[in-house]
């Protein structure tokens, strides 16, 4: 184990160079776990949605809204247990766009026991039940604004005019890491009664259908089934998984995801040039030690040994280093971007990816010094002490 | 002696490494007449080379007067001896340092950067350098193409370029073979003899020292 | 410059792959970050282009985009009557309604599902946005289910080629020209008939109306004038500042997200500069102490590493923005995150990009190359001429 130690000690001859190498393939990490953490955000939401869950909206746009008697036949299709409707109502808080998070009116009144992974106490349901005004609102929004139970929270109308306001009467937390907790609901019921008032002809409206069935394998039936329901109606559906239409909501956003992840390939790239650099400047210094090491019997195997062993050294530290560093960074960028991104959990396989490609830079950075190492012949290599 | 060109005078170099202080140099007096070739010996830690530096104005000393040319050099501030150096002294060191990517016409010309003499005047003295030390037709060669004797050749030329008062040199034949030192010291003596240049030179070897033609010796930082 | 820029230079050259190493790393942070930058600045022209400063929009008050608004029958009566309206050369007031919709189109490349805005647009329309001009087939026909498309649509979504057909609001529509506008944002759209979309949608009110205004000049007299009318819950804005506002959020996001990550790993090449620097220093240090010893100052030595470490980021600087030029030849097709709706957009390299980037290369060669450089100039003489 002296070859440990030999290059331990190597590393601390150049305390500088060795401690700049760690802290430049630290922070490229660290960027690299924060890209990978924001791209994992929306598939994290995905994975978390359950596969029982259905989405019945209007065939042509999902801006146009459904007749709400369409809830009743829905339920009639075999194999459904429960249907809830949903429209998106985009208030603003505070009439500020930063403060922007998703709200939605939801019916019938308890139609939030559709989203068993929004976990409320029961006393604060049976609150919100029985309050027409009230809304239930996510553990962080709520932290955010600080708000309390029994707050009354005011929302500009984006979509529907004027300012709406709403009794917080219950406060969900998810049920697992990574489930949203940035939305706000309140009652169908209320919105529509408003809307019924100032423009007549607008209400009964549902922006979409959330169906609960009994069987997730027999999803792709029932979605034929509800859409054959309505397919020659005025306004026909098209339903897919709650899975499915997530998905393509946020297929929009390709373009901005295959971007970061070219972003993140040039990060390693970067990592590589800087870890490379120290290992070439490092060998180059000590030819004459490996070449004294060969005439000694050393096999080239085990010079090549001492040179991959330092890289992958410096790398192992840097990477620890930056992986330890992406949870504060990937926090604040989180908190940044809640306008866009509701979570930023990082994932383990995040920080076994950024690892493997720390030691695989590791690897590779010591490549070209070791073919220089072992080319140079004992008599070039003597020449160069002294 | 009229007029010395180096006066030292009650001079001391003591240096401070952490708390501990280590004399190097104790009450040295030495005269230096213009045109004088005089070598600088002893055992190594004997102090020779540090003497060297203070003359030369790379170092203070930490008390006494140095005077060159007529001025107190010890007096000096940094930029100001930077100065005085670049007009009034020419190196040669042991390991020649000259710069590797410049070549020996690139090399001699660097004092002269300092001046504010023309492209073409420059041009002239290197050449007029090289020819005084038989290197002209390898002027555009670099360090790495020319041999141990020919490279501390193009040092003494970068030495002479800018026609100092004097020329210092630490163990010019240091690290050359007996042939190579041999003309260096040749080239040396000429130097002084034709060109009446002012040469002081450090050194341990024996042969070097003879053609000098005054001996001083140092041992443990004081003049024997 | 006392010390030859060559000297620099040849150094530089002298250790090629470390060099060369240094200087990929600044080329790969500067073409992220003039790509970031010209992604924005793309999809700001794009939406710049599609407002005329001579036109004012109606939409409904707090309604963020015409997405979200609807202007009522009687609000579009008193809107046409308005004295601030320019006549055209029939002497007809210059204003007309609106309706946008979104509909769900497949994208031809990916077959993923994007959101296509459909504009049902009146007769003076073409009149008000006379950089609308049709390319391909012909326009279609009022009182006909036919559309023209904006050639972005017809080149990344399905059905919205000329000759194609699709279905929506129970009748099929047929697309029977292209169209182009100068890169603006209506090149991402379908055009039809208002008075057609309408039943198909199931609206029965515009979204937004549109008209050229007589005096620009006393905009926001006139602006204040009409929203003091009781009987309007409206907002008016120009056109042109109404595009502009319509990509806050995407531009926002995608200049946040992409800086961030850019700074964040500018340090990984700034650290990287630093190191091949410190490098060359402990290299040199005989050289400088020599240099030093021959009369040159502190500075002089600070200036030539200074120098080198500049060289090498001016040179990563302009790979890094040349590189990032030949961006310009994709096009990108996304979410606007403001109106919900799909938007097609370049890469655009403009001069002051281009600049910027530059400063921000150099400003990594001299973060970097600072404290090597001052390493170097504080070297003592004496000591490094004896170190071996």
């Amino acid at each position: 184990m002296w070859v440990l130690r030999l290059i331990a000690k190597n590393a601390a001859r150049h305390k500088l160079r060795t401690l700049l190498t760690v802290l430049g393939l630290a922070v490229a990490i660290v960027a690299f776990g924060v890209i990978t953490t924001a791209l994992n955000a929306w598939n994290t939401q995905i994975e978390l949605i359950p596969p029982d869950r259905l989405v019945t909206r209007h065939a042509v746009s999902y801006t146009f809204s459904l007749p709400i008697s369409y809830k009743d036949r829905i339920e009639q299709v075999p194999g459904v247990e429960r249907v809830a409707y949903a429209n998106w109502f985009g208030g603003l808080y505070q009439n500020d766009p930063k403060n922007f998070f998703a709200n939605y009116a939801i019916g019938p009144e308890n139609g939030i026991e559709l989203y068993p992974e929004f976990v409320v106490p029961e006393d604060q349901k049976r609150a919100y039940y029985e309050d027409r005004t009230g809304c239930i609102a996510g553990q962080k929004i709520v932290d955010k604004f600080g708000w309390k139970i029994g707050d009354v929270i005011r929302l500009t109308g984006q979509i529907y005019p004027g300012d709406w306001d709403f009794t917080l009467r219950g406060i969900y937390r998810g049920a697992e890491v990574g489930t949203d907790e940035t939305s706000l609901i309140f009652h169908w019921k209320y919105l529509d009664e408003r809307i019924g008032q100032m423009y007549p002809g607008w209400s009964g409206q549902a922006g979409w259908f959330v169906v609960k069935i009994a069987d997730p394998s027999a999803s792709a039936a029932v979605c034929a089934a509800i859409d054959d329901l309505f397919r020659n109606s005025s306004a026909q559906t098209l339903t897919e998984t709650e899975k499915a239409f997530t998905i393509g909501f946020i297929s929009g956003l390709d373009a901005i995801i295959v971007m970061l992840k070219v972003i993140s390939y040039l990060i390693l790239g970067v990592i590589f040039l800087v870890l490379a650099n120290t290992m070439l400047m490092s060998a180059r210094e000590r030819i004459n030690e490996y070449t004294l090491l060969k005439t000694l019997g050393f096999g080239s195997f085990r010079v090549a040994g001492l040179i991959v062993g330092e890289s992958l050294i410096i790398a192992a530290l840097g990477g620890t280093i930056g992986i330890l560093l992406t949870f504060p960074a990937a926090d604040a960028l989180g908190r940044a971007m809640s306008t866009f991104i509701t979570v930023m959990a990082v994932k383990s396989g995040t920080l076994i990816m950024a690892m493997v490609f720390a030691l695989l830079v590791g690897i590779l950075s010591a490549v070209v010094p070791t073919i220089r190492a072992l080319r140079i012949s004992i008599v070039e290599g003597l020449r160069h002490i002294g | 002696m009229n007029n010395p060109l180096v006066t030292v005078k009650s001079v001391s170099k003591i240096y401070r490494r952490d708390s501990l202080e280590i004399p190097v140099l104790n009450n040295i007096h030495l005269q230096v007449p213009e045109g004088e070739f005089l070598a600088l010996m002893g055992p190594s830690g004997s102090g020779k080379t540090t003497l060297l530096n203070l003359i030369a104005g790379l170092d203070r000393p930490s008390g006494g007067e140095i005077n060159v040319g007529g001025i107190r050099i010890d007096s000096l501030k940094e930029k100001e001896l930077a100065r005085w150096r670049a007009r009034n002294v020419g190196f040669v060191f042991q390991f020649y340092n000259l710069l590797p990517v410049l070549s020996a016409f690139e090399n001699v010309e660097l004092p002269l950067l300092l001046t504010g003499l023309s492209r073409k005047e420059r041009a002239d003295h290197v050449r007029f350098a090289l020819k005084v030390v038989g290197l002209e037709d390898r002027m555009h060669h670099l360090p790495r193409q020319l041999s141990g004797g020919q490279e501390q050749r193009v040092a003494i030329a970068r030495a002479l370029v800018t026609d100092p008062k004097i020329i210092l040199a630490d163990e010019p034949t240091g690290d050359l073979d007996k042939v190579s030192a041999e003309e260096i010291m040749t080239l040396l003596s000429r130097l002084n003899l034709e060109y009446k240049k002012t040469i002081v030179m450090v050194t341990h070897d024996p042969r070097a020292a003879e053609k000098a033609r005054v001996r001083r010796y140092l041992d443990k930082g004081e003049l024997v | 410059m006392k010390i030859p820029l060559k000297y620099s230079i040849r150094n530089l050259l002298a250790r090629r792959l470390t060099t060369a190493f240094t200087v990929f790393g600044i080329t790969l942070v500067v073409f992220v970050f003039a790509g970031v930058l010209m992604l924005s600045q793309g999809l700001k022209q794009t939406l710049v282009s599609s407002g005329s400063p001579e036109n004012a929009v109606v939409i409904r008050a707090g309604s963020g985009s015409e997405m979200q608004s609807f202007v009522s029958r009687e609000q579009a009566a008193v809107i046409r009557s308005l004295p601030d309206i320019a006549l055209d050369s029939d002497g007809q007031p210059l204003v007309t309604g609106e309706l946008v919709i979104i509909l769900n189109k497949d994208r031809r490349t990916t077959a993923k599902m994007a959101n296509v805005t459909v504009r049902g647009v009146g007769a003076r329309s073409f009149a008000l946005r006379p950089n609308v001009k049709i390319i391909e087939g012909r326009n279609f026909e009022p009182g006909k289910t036919e559309m023209i498309a904006g050639r972005k649509a017809a080149e990344f979504f399905k059905g919205c080629g000329p000759g194609e057909k699709f279905d929506f609001g129970n009748t099929q529509w047929t697309v029977v020209g292209l169209f182009q506008a100068e890169g603006s944002a209506f090149e991402t759209e379908l055009w039809g008939d208002v008075d057609m979309v309408m039943p198909a949608a199931g609206r029965q009110v515009y979204s937004s109306m549109l008209f050229r205004m007589k005096q620009p000049e006393t905009f926001e007299i006139m602006r204040d004038r009409i929203k003091a009318d009781p009987r309007m819950t409206v907002d008016v804005k120009r056109e042109k500042q109404y595009y502009a506002e319509q990509t806050q959020s995407t531009s926002t996001f995608i200049e946040a997200l992409g800086l961030t990550v850019t700074i964040i790993f500018s340090l990984g090449a700034i650290i990287g500069a630093m190191i091949t620097m410190y490098g060359a220093v402990a290299n040199r240090t005989r050289e400088i102490a020599t240099m030093r010893a021959l009369g040159f100052l502190r500075r002089n030595i600070l200036a030539v590493f200074l120098i080198e470490a500049i060289v090498i980021s001016a040179v990563g600087g302009i790979i890094g923005l040349a590189g990032a030029s030949f961006l310009q030849l994709m096009t990108i097709s996304t979410m606007n995150w403001d109106t919900f709706s799909e938007i097609t957009f370049n890469f655009r390299l403009s001069p002051g990009i281009a600049i910027g980037t530059m400063l921000f290369a150099l400003s990594m060669g001299i973060l970097g190359g600072f404290l090597p450089a001052v390493r170097a100039a504080r070297i003592k003489i004496v000591e490094a001429l004896r170190a071996e």
